[in-house]
């Protein structure tokens, strides 16, 4: 599984919103291993996802993908390097139906996503294919936004916030279909602020505390350990 | 009855040639979020190329293909050359599209003279045209000129909801930060997209400058009959600029039939009504 070509090396990244340093010196790797990123609200996790794909400008530092620098490109072009990316929020286009969002990031036929396979894993968006974005439920929408990510059929999947206004319903059948993923091999960086669904799905969590990554230890070490938990988290 | 309908007719000449302006001004903008103030003068541009190209070679249609294809390349260098270091800036946008409008248009003055000039269209578009209702014959150009607007339209209309180009634009116009995301590259879209909305300029020019004449001054009314009619619609909404486009054809044809005196307050009073009740514009989306 050690697949050097598709790893993620991060370093020294520095990002400021205005005077706001942001994200300080932050640097990681993620590999074949999926790795979660937690950690409270406004501790600079968005904003570190939306500098990987170059959505924010950084300060300094490096971003690597297979041996790649990303950092400063456009995000079209980290994206076609590799990356895929389900933003917080979803951001689905609203003037757009489901399959027209497919459809417009398309993939070349023969690739492991196509709009056919995404149909596949998300039964449910074939049901919704006409519906217009801005009128499917939350879930659906997640989905889709997933679905999105997955046709530029992505070595890296960057997710942030996935589980985020979600009935735990939803979360536990979200979390069955990208564990599903990720073991078939595909590569996962999660941001998240849902605990459960983080270590349900990474094996390895970072925790970021104010715009450093303050630890970073296995899953099961956090989830046994309510005092880490309660430190970095506010969770008891 | 026979000048309700000559006047409608009227109006809905006019109206054809407002929606080929605006319809290029609004997918600009809605898109990249430029209002070009240029793009009354592309529009004087696309007639005074159509002029040359008529001179030179007496095809008037090869006139209408130079004007679409010049007027095209003019707004994508003005993009690229002048807009794209300033494009979040709207302010700057403002001045440098005033500018460039104010040079070109006093360049075509210095060039082709302060008398007017038209595009004559061949003689399969000249003449009289028996419409069969109360008797009246109307010119036979003006109602090509509806119709090449209603042809453009739809073209226009299906190339945004069926094609993959036209799904990029709508997304584009939604949150377009997402579209890079998803690895497509947004400075070929919008190069793409400023070709389509000045040659749309450059073409109303061309045939507008056979219904109308062409002289210097055309520009500015072009400008500010298109951004009533895009204000109206709704910015960025290419249905709203043909309902706005109508309205604003006929009700300044009819208060010009009608209340002459008056008649550009009419249609300022149109925009004022409809921003008093609808800010956004009839089909605009709040943004």
């Amino acid at each position: 599984m050690g697949d050097e070509d598709g790893r993620l090396v991060v370093d020294g990244l520095n990002v400021y919103y205005d005077r706001v340093h942001v994200l300080q010196d932050v640097g990681f790797e993620v590999g074949a291993e999926p790795v979660a990123m937690v950690g409270r609200n406004g501790m600079g996790k968005t904003t570190l996802a939306k500098a990987l794909l170059g959505l924010v400008p950084a300060a300094s530092g490096s971003v690597r993908f297979g041996g790649q620098e990303l950092l400063g490109a456009s995000p079209y072009k980290i994206v076609k390097a590799g990356i895929g990316y389900v933003p917080q929020g979803r951001r689905i286009w609203p003037s757009l139906s489901t399959h027209e969002h497919l459809v417009m990031v398309g993939a070349k036929a023969g690739s492991r996503w196509t709009v056919d396979t995404v149909y596949d894993v998300f039964p449910r968006l074939a049901e919704r294919r006409d519906v217009s974005g801005a009128n499917l439920s939350g879930g659906e929408q997640q989905m889709l936004a997933i679905a999105r990510a997955l046709l530029t059929n992505p070595r890296l999947l960057v997710m942030d916030e996935p589980s985020e206004g979600l009935a735990p319903a939803i979360v536990e059948h979200l979390a069955s279909t990208l564990r599903s993923l990720v073991d078939e091999g595909q590569s996962v960086f999660l941001v998240e602020q849902n605990l459960r669904f983080a270590t349900e799905l990474g094996d390895h969590i970072l925790v970021m505390v104010n715009g450093r990554i303050a630890t970073d230890l296995r899953s099961e070490e956090l989830l046994a350990d309510e005092e880490k938990q309660n430190l970095y988290l506010g969770v008891a | 009855m026979d000048q309700i309908l000559t006047i409608g007719l009227n109006g809905l000449t006019v109206a054809s040639l407002y929606f080929l302006v605006a319809s290029g001004l609004t997918l600009i903008f809605g898109m990249m979020r430029i209002v070009n103030l240029a793009h009354g003068a592309f529009y004087l541009l696309g007639g005074y190329v159509a002029f040359s190209v008529l001179q030179g070679t007496e095809s008037w249609s090869l006139g209408l293909l130079a004007a679409l294809a010049a007027v095209g390349a003019v707004g994508v260098v003005m993009h690229q050359v002048l807009l794209r270091a300033i494009e979040h800036e709207d302010m700057r946008v403002a001045l440098v599209t005033i500018g460039v409008s104010l040079i070109l248009a006093d360049q075509l003055l210095v060039y082709y003279g302060g008398v007017a000039h038209s595009v004559v269209p061949p003689d399969f578009l000249s003449g009289g045209m028996e419409l069969g209702v109360a008797g009246i014959v109307y010119p036979r150009y003006r109602i090509f000129v509806l119709g090449l607007a209603i042809l453009v339209g739809i073209a226009l209309w299906l190339f945004i909801s069926r094609t993959r180009f036209g799904m990029i634009i709508r997304a584009g116009v939604d949150d377009r930060d997402m579209v890079s995301a998803t690895g497509i590259n947004v400075r070929v879209v919008f190069a793409a997209v400023f070709f389509i909305g000045s040659a749309l300029a450059g073409l109303a020019g061309a045939v507008g400058a056979g219904a109308f004449s062409l002289a210097p001054g055309t520009d500015v009314e072009y400008l500010l009959y298109s951004l009533i009619v895009v204000i109206v619609g709704g910015m960025g909404s290419i249905p709203g600029a043909a309902i706005g486009a109508l309205l604003v054809g006929l009700v300044s044809q009819f208060a010009l039939g009608y209340t002459p005196a008056v008649a550009s307050i009419v249609t300022f009073a149109l925009m004022i009504g409809v921003l008093a009740v609808r800010p956004q514009g009839l089909l605009g989306r709040t943004a």
